[in-house]
Parts: C-alpha cells; sequence; structure tokens
C-alpha cells in the first residue's frame, strides 16, 4: 500500500482536502513512492504491475528506460483507473512536482469516475488483468511460449478492431447461427452398411440435399448486418481452439478497458490539468515554488508547431467555457447579437461557469466536447490555424485560419478517435466463407503494407481467405489474401463488366459512407 | 518483475533480427563507429504489430497554433505511399537503440559462416594461477561466512548427537560449525595472441579497397578475441617503405608512391621477434593489398621471408588481395604458385564488398 514518506503523505492529506472543497469526487486514491526503474516497469505495462508475458511490453520497457536515462524524457504522473485510484509518484522529484502531479491525479480520478464512458469500465482490473496474466501463462506452459505468441501477436493485430460506440451497451450479442458451407445431408446412423438403402433410402436423401440447396438459397445475409466489433465477431464464429478463444476474449477485454481513454484524453487531461493549476495557484503553492511551477506547467501545456496538445486544448476550452456560463455568453441572444463592442463587455453575471464545466466532465467525450464548444472567437483567441505541406517548398505552412476549416480538420482527426473504421460485411463472401471486410473510407488510405500484414494474421485465426474493400489512390479496389497470396483488382471497372456479381457490394459501400 | 522477462525474450527476438540482416551488418561500416566498449549499437526499426491504420499522412495537415509567421518545420515523414514490404520496415518511423555485445556478435558471426573453434597451439598455452574464492575454511574474517554450509554443519551435529527434534527445529551454530569462503588457487590455460596488420597503402589502394579492409579486419578481431582474451593488435602500412601506426593512423592514411611489400614484412619480423616470441605467442599475420608489387626481385624476398621465418612460427599466415581498377593482382598468383597446398597460408581474393563474408570464412574457416 501507500509508502509515502511523512512529508509527502501530509501534502497529500491537504491536497485531497482542497480536491473536495473544490467539488471533485473521485475514488479513495492510493499514492505509491516509487522509483525511475519500476516506473518505466509500470509505464511498459500500461499503468499495471502485473500483465500477461509478451515482448511488446519488454520493448515498451526498453524505450522508456533509455530515454529516461539519457535524459530525454520524464514520467511524472501516472494513474489507473481502478477503484481504488492508483497513482504513482518518482522519488526524487521535487516536492513542488510532487504536489503538482497529486492535484493533477485528484483531477484524472474525478473524471473516472464521473465521465458517462466510463460507467462500464471493470473498476477491479487490477485484478483481471492478474488473472489474465495467469491463464496466459498457464496456456504458455500447456502450449508452448512460441505458439503462445504467435497468436497474441496475431489477436493483438487486430486489437483495435472494436466497435467504440457500444461501450454503453455492453457485448454484442449473436445468435445467427454461420451457414455450413460443406454441410453433408443429414442422414440416420446406420450399424450395418446393407441397411443402409433401407434407413436412408435415396428419395430421403435426396430431399435432404435439395432442403440444404433451398435453405442456403433463402440463407439472409451472413451476419444479417455489419458488425463493427470484430474481435466479438471472431470470438463467435472463427474456428478457434479453446485457449485461442479465451485469449482473443483476453485482448478484446483489454482493448475494451483501454478504449474510453482513447475516446476522452482531451477531456480527462484537459480537465486534470485545469484543476491542477486551479487548487496550485489558489491553494497549494507557496511563494517559493512559483517559477518552478510556471515552468513545469507551461512545459506540459506547450503546443508544438504541428502537434496537437490534448493538455492544452483541454484546458483552455475548460477555462472558455467557464469564463462564457460565468458571463452568460451563451443562448439564443447571445448568438443573435452582432455587435461586437456589446459582445465584448457581454456580462449578465450568470456564474454558470463551475457548474457547466462540471456537467460537460459528466457526459461528454472528446468528439462532442469539440463538436459543441470549439467556437470561432476561441479559434482566434487561440490562434489557431490549420497547416499544410507545401509540395514546392517541402515546408509546413499556415493554409487557413478560417474557423469551418480548422473545426472540420479536428474533428476529422478524431473520427473514430483516430482509428479506421471496419467492419465486417460478409462472413459468407461469395457463398465460400470467406470474410469480406468494408473499410469506411474517411479520405484517407490504409497503409497497404500493414494491410497486409494483418489480414494475413486475420487469416490465421479466420483459417477462409480474406476480402477488404476500401478506396486506394482514389480508386474503389477489393484485396484479398487467400493464406498464400495477394490479389485486387478495381472495383470500379468491374462495376461495368460484372455488374450483377459486384453490384450489390458496390450498393452496399455508396450506402454505408456518408 | 516480470518485466525483464519480457525484455529479454524482446532482445531475442531482435538479435534474431540481427541475425537476419546480419551480412547488411557485416557490409555496412556504420556498426564499427558504434562501439563502446564491450557492446555495439545497433539502430533498427521499431518493431511494430501490423494493425489496419491510415498510411503516412496524405494530405499533410493538422491543426496548430500560433501566429505563424516562420513555420520552418519541415516534414518528417518519408515519402507518402511507401508501397510494399513487410510490416515495420518504414525507416524513419521510430527506431530502435539496441546493444549488442561483441560476444554476441562474434556469435552470430561464427553461427551464420559455420566457423570452427580456434585451438590454440598446445605448447604455447601457459598456466597462470588465479586466485578465486572457492575454497572453505573453518576461520576467516566474518564477512566471508557462508551462512548455508555453517548451517548444514550445525545441522548435521545437531543429528549426529540426537538432540534434534523434527518438532522444535531450532538450530544454532556454534563456532566451531562456522565455514568461511577461503582463496584458493585455480590453474587456467592463459593463451595469449597477438594479430598484425598490415596494409598496402600505395596509390593504387583507393578509399572503397580500404574500408574493404577496415571492415574485414573489425570481424576478424571480433572473432579472435572470442578465442583470446586480451588480445593484442599491431598495425603497419607500408608503400615502399613500412612503418608502424595506431589504428586511428591505419585506416585513414592514403600514400602515394610504390609497392614493397618485404618492407612490410621485414618490419613485422622485427615486431615479432621483438615482442612476441613464438613459444608464447599465437601470432597471426594478416596482409591487405591489391597485389601490385614493384618488382619480381621484391616478391623472392617476401617468398623467402616467408618460408624461412613466417610460416615455421605463425599460426597462419593470411592474405587478402582487394580488387582494384589500378592493381594486377601479381602478388596472389605467385603466392598460390609458391604455396599451393600449404596449410599455413590462407589467401583470399575480396572483389567487392559483398564478398567481405566469403573472405572471412577463407581466412577463419581453417579453425587455426
Amino acid at each position: 500500500m501507500a509508502n509515502l514518506t511523512l512529508e509527502l503523505e501530509a501534502e497529500r492529506k491537504k491536497i485531497c482536502q482542497i480536491a473536495k472543497d473544490c467539488g471533485l469526487d473521485g475514488f479513495e486514491t492510493v499514492f505509491e513512492l516509487i522509483n525511475y526503474d519500476q516506473i518505466s516497469q509500470i509505464a511498459s505495462y500500461g499503468g499495471f504491475p502485473v500483465r500477461y508475458p509478451h515482448w511488446k511490453f519488454g520493448m515498451e520497457y526498453e524505450q522508456l528506460s533509455k530515454s529516461y536515462e539519457y535524459g530525454l524524457s520524464k514520467i511524472y504522473e501516472m494513474v489507473i483507473n481502478t477503484d481504488p485510484c492508483y497513482a504513482y509518484l518518482m522519488e526524487g522529484n521535487s516536492m513542488m512536482d510532487q504536489k503538482l502531479v497529486m492535484a493533477h491525479v485528484y483531477g484524472h480520478c474525478d473524471f473516472f469516475k464521473n465521465n458517462v464512458w466510463f460507467s462500464k469500465t471493470n473498476r477491479k482490473m487490477m485484478d483481471e488483468m492478474a488473472n489474465h496474466a495467469t491463464r496466459i501463462r498457464r496456456y504458455i506452459d500447456r502450449h508452448g511460449y512460441d505458439t503462445v505468441e504467435r497468436f497474441i501477436d496475431s489477436c493483438l493485430s487486430l486489437e483495435n478492431l472494436i466497435d467504440r460506440h457500444s461501450i454503453l451497451n455492453g457485448p454484442a450479442k449473436f445468435s445467427q447461427s454461420a451457414p455450413n458451407v460443406e454441410r453433408s445431408p443429414h442422414l440416420f446412423k446406420v450399424e450395418k452398411s446393407y441397411m443402409q438403402n433401407y434407413i436412408n433410402p435415396p428419395s430421403y436423401v435426396e430431399q435432404e440435399k435439395q432442403k440444404i440447396i433451398t435453405s442456403n438459397a433463402q440463407q439472409t445475409k451472413f451476419p444479417s448486418g455489419p458488425v463493427r466489433d470484430v474481435l466479438s465477431f471472431l470470438i463467435h464464429y472463427a474456428p478457434l481452439e479453446d485457449w485461442q478463444q479465451d485469449i482473443l476474449t483476453i485482448i478484446r477485454d483489454e482493448s475494451y478497458y483501454f478504449a474510453p481513454q482513447g475516446m476522452t484524453k482531451t477531456l480527462n487531461e484537459g480537465w486534470a490539468s485545469y484543476w491542477h493549476s486551479h487548487m496550485m495557484t489558489r491553494h497549494i503553492l507557496n511563494d517559493s515554488e512559483i517559477i518552478d511551477f510556471a515552468d513545469h506547467h507551461s512545459g506540459t501545456t506547450f503546443m508544438q508547431m504541428g502537434g496537437y496538445n490534448p493538455y492544452k486544448v483541454g484546458i483552455e476550452l475548460f477555462r472558455d467555457i467557464e469564463e462564457r456560463w460565468n458571463k452568460g455568453c451563451f443562448g439564443r441572444e447571445w448568438e443573435n447579437c452582432d455587435d461586437v463592442r456589446e459582445k465584448k463587455n457581454w456580462d449578465k453575471k450568470t456564474g454558470l461557469g463551475r457548474d457547466k464545466i462540471f456537467e460537460i466532465r459528466k457526459i461528454y467525450n472528446d468528439v462532442t466536447f469539440i463538436d459543441e464548444f470549439l467556437t470561432e472567437d476561441f479559434c482566434v483567441k487561440n490562434k489557431m490555424f490549420v497547416y499544410k505541406l507545401n509540395k514546392e517548398t517541402n515546408k509546413f505552412e499556415v493554409d487557413t485560419r478560417d474557423f469551418k476549416a480548422i473545426k472540420a480538420q479536428l474533428l476529422f482527426q478524431m473520427t473514430n478517435f483516430g482509428q479506421p473504421i471496419i467492419k465486417i460485411e460478409d462472413a459468407n463472401f461469395e457463398n465460400r466463407g470467406e470474410l469480406l471486410l468494408q473499410h469506411v473510407h474517411e479520405g484517407l488510405d490504409l497503409q497497404p503494407n500493414y494491410m497486409d500484414a494483418t489480414m494475413k494474421n486475420l487469416f490465421l485465426l479466420w483459417k477462409r481467405p480474406i476480402n477488404m474493400i476500401t478506396i486506394m489512390s482514389n480508386e474503389p479496389q477489393l484485396f484479398r489474401y487467400d493464406g498464400k497470396d495477394y490479389t485486387k483488382h478495381s472495383l470500379s471497372a468491374e462495376k461495368q463488366t460484372e455488374n450483377n456479381a459486384m453490384g450489390n457490394l458496390a450498393a452496399t459501400s455508396t450506402t454505408n459512407t456518408p | 518483475m516480470a518485466i525483464r522477462e519480457d525484455q529479454n525474450r524482446f532482445k531475442t527476438i531482435i538479435k534474431g533480427k540481427v541475425r537476419e540482416d546480419f551480412k547488411k551488418y557485416v557490409t555496412n561500416g556504420e556498426l564499427i563507429g558504434r562501439r563502446e566498449g564491450e557492446f555495439v549499437k545497433i539502430s533498427m526499426p521499431r518493431i511494430d504489430i501490423p494493425t489496419f491504420r491510415y498510411g503516412p499522412k496524405q494530405d499533410e495537415k493538422g491543426v496548430g497554433q500560433g501566429a505563424g509567421g516562420d513555420p520552418d518545420g519541415q516534414p518528417q515523414q518519408g515519402q507518402p505511399g511507401s508501397g510494399q514490404g513487410e510490416a515495420g520496415e518504414n525507416p524513419g518511423d521510430h527506431m530502435l537503440e539496441v546493444e549488442v555485445s561483441m560476444e554476441e556478435l562474434a556469435e552470430i558471426l561464427g553461427e551464420q559462416l559455420e566457423l570452427p573453434k580456434i585451438l590454440p597451439k598446445g605448447s604455447k598455452n601457459l598456466m597462470a594461477e588465479k586466485n578465486r574464492y572457492s575454497g572453505i575454511a573453518p576461520v576467516g574474517p566474518e564477512g566471508l561466512r557462508k551462512f548455508k554450509q555453517t548451517y548444514k554443519k550445525a545441522l548435521s551435529r545437531y543429528i549426529s548427537s540426537g538432540t534434534y527434534s523434527p518438532d522444535d527445529p531450532v538450530i544454532i551454530p556454534i563456532r566451531r560449525d562456522y565455514q568461511y569462503r577461503t582463496v584458493k588457487k585455480t590453474q587456467t590455460p592463459h593463451t595469449k595472441a597477438v594479430v598484425i596488420y598490415m596494409m598496402d597503402v600505395s596509390g593504387s589502394m583507393g578509399e572503397e579497397q580500404k574500408e574493404i579492409v577496415r571492415l574485414e579486419s573489425f570481424w576478424i578481431n571480433t572473432w579472435l578475441k572470442k578465442h583470446y582474451k586480451g588480445l593484442e593488435t599491431r598495425f603497419i602500412i607500408h608503400d615502399a617503405a613500412a612503418k608502424e601506426v595506431d589504428e586511428e593512423t591505419f585506416f585513414k592514411t592514403s600514400e602515394s608512391g610504390g609497392t614493397l611489400i618485404s618492407s612490410a614484412y621485414k618490419l613485422c619480423q622485427q615486431i615479432i621477434q621483438k615482442d612476441y616470441p613464438f613459444d608464447e605467442w599465437n601470432v597471426y599475420p594478416f596482409h591487405f593489398s591489391d597485389g601490385d608489387n614493384w618488382s619480381g626481385e621484391d616478391t623472392r624476398i617476401c617468398m623467402s621471408l616467408l618460408k624461412e621465418f613466417f610460416l615455421p612460427n605463425v599460426n597462419v599466415f593470411s592474405y587478402g588481395q582487394v580488387e582494384s581498377k589500378y592493381g594486377s593482382g601479381q602478388f596472389l598468383k605467385d603466392l598460390q604458385k609458391e604455396f599451393e597446398n600449404d596449410q599455413r597460408v590462407t589467401l583470399s581474393q575480396i572483389d567487392n564488398r559483398d564478398k567481405i563474408l566469403d573472405s572471412i570464412k577463407d581466412f577463419l574457416g581453417k579453425g587455426k
């Protein structure tokens, strides 16, 4: 449990009380004081003390510990979304840093507990992760390290194919039975071969065969609608052994656990930064620490040329919103006012700012947050712009400061939270049990070599050819991997020649693209 | 923590990658410059688990903040649309720096080329005495007390005197149970070896030729070091006259003028006679040249030096001929004629960088 020094513990109590007074309502938070090596280890494990064995954690660790040793980076803060919340402080950081981290952590804790996107997360994930590790170690003992590792590699390759919008609905339910491509007619069991013609007369066999043909013909699409939760679909329908199914379930569970954190990055960091800044400057800092705090804080919220800093955008938006709702700069009256001078001095003394930001931290995620609260005034005030690569000079240049373009660009970056949208369209493609995936093209192509390698991994699980519809270089194409070779053909040409075969596909692809 | 396990697993994977691309590293001089003591740092692309993801920024757009007066950012990504290839082979993404020890490199080299282990000449093994704390004594300083042995001794005393009871297994060691670590003299065979590199730096040896020699000698050194702890190296450069230089000069000097190979051999002879008596040392002379000697007369002197002095005494005499457009390559032919079936001479022709591995195999494949 907590092993803080007396001095830190005293500060922790103080900060905890201040956070409560500010209205922050998190889980109980346990701080652990650990050294840089331990913090690198835990950070490589995604914040958890125990994970299943896999080389990717080793690679993370190798990088984190090296970059710390070379003085390139330093992890200040880490907090895990569990109940109680665990957070880590690093030995040897200055007192000001430790206080800042604690204040920041209380912000995160409050967010974890209250934001709706976290309402379904398993708060005992630390135990769960340890259980996952035990299960996977057991499979390793039984099936060998290399076999299990190779399988985990394939699963991790598909880890982002989950349905982020179903987080609140719980796991998808599949009741449809998979069509059997090579189904043989149902025959009664025959003990003696000479009885065959009596027990299963030829007319009966013929009748059964007909049944299959008609049922295959009547078979509705499988799956009946497009499936976003590819992992869940595979768990249900892919021909996997029990241990493989379990590992895939583990990977999916962990993926869903981390998903809300990816969906609320800006909001969460903005919230925590807002509160650490608020608490530090008003209640915690002493005179001698001001400069260090300012240095550290501005380092955190510094927006690099061409980079997107969720801390910065988040904290500025929260401050902007608080001010607007304090002064009543919202609603119809404000929208309809055209007088710049009047708007500048607008103050209805509504004082709703604090309430509003608490409401936001409860029900928004990054996309809805940016969509609703990024205003034109905000963009002007923060001097935001869209940059673009000038192909002639090979330099990035300011493309536009137009508000709509900025917002569109930001929202575009956040669509599906930075991941391509991939759906299963058909799991019995061309009635051959092949998997047909569709990439909903939002303007960016998939990276071809990664796509090929991922299809290969998908093949290892599905064990039948994998097909993928996407747009590559402005041309709709169907990519196929049959276990040995990759083939592709253009769908735009296909449409004209073989209208019948592919017309169906083309239709679905157009209806699904907004 | 279990992270060590994952880290080791990762390192094994990395070494596998180094092994796969070993040839690339051998012929690429970059590796040598990144040597730090016993380790070599190797940069390689981060191993990525492939996922469906967006390609490199295709429209190169983003949101920034600030005045934007002098946006002087260079695009970080390489060419968009990198085409085909194995996943994770996009250099410039994230590079990993991994440390591989010289010992491991030598092992990989040995594995790749199926090199036999070198057996030092028997008579040259000197026995060296070493003190190790592997003995046990009943007296000694408290810091060296061996707990386990002391406990065992006490336990056996309890049992033999019949005072041990399994229900109350309390063992209290007394003074005469105490056991201490103590110095024990061990004899280990001590082999001493010296490699003497000679290189022709006359006008006909160009930069590329010297780079080849540099790479080749690096790998030969790596391999020999694995077999001889405390391997010594000496360097001689020659054109018409020979002189001894340090390692750095050896690889950088460019002289012009004629070539008298015998000058190098004579200097080498002097060095050996002065510092490396044959009965104590394993001696490995390596000579690299483009094979263009000044005169037949000088070649004859070389032959007789080899026959009378070098061959009877050294482990193996190695001659590598680097292909150059100016050299006639005659010296290799002369050597071949003279020592055709002599096991004490290895000859190798190195046409270009890609042949370095073959040539190393020529030199070290005999296990001498």
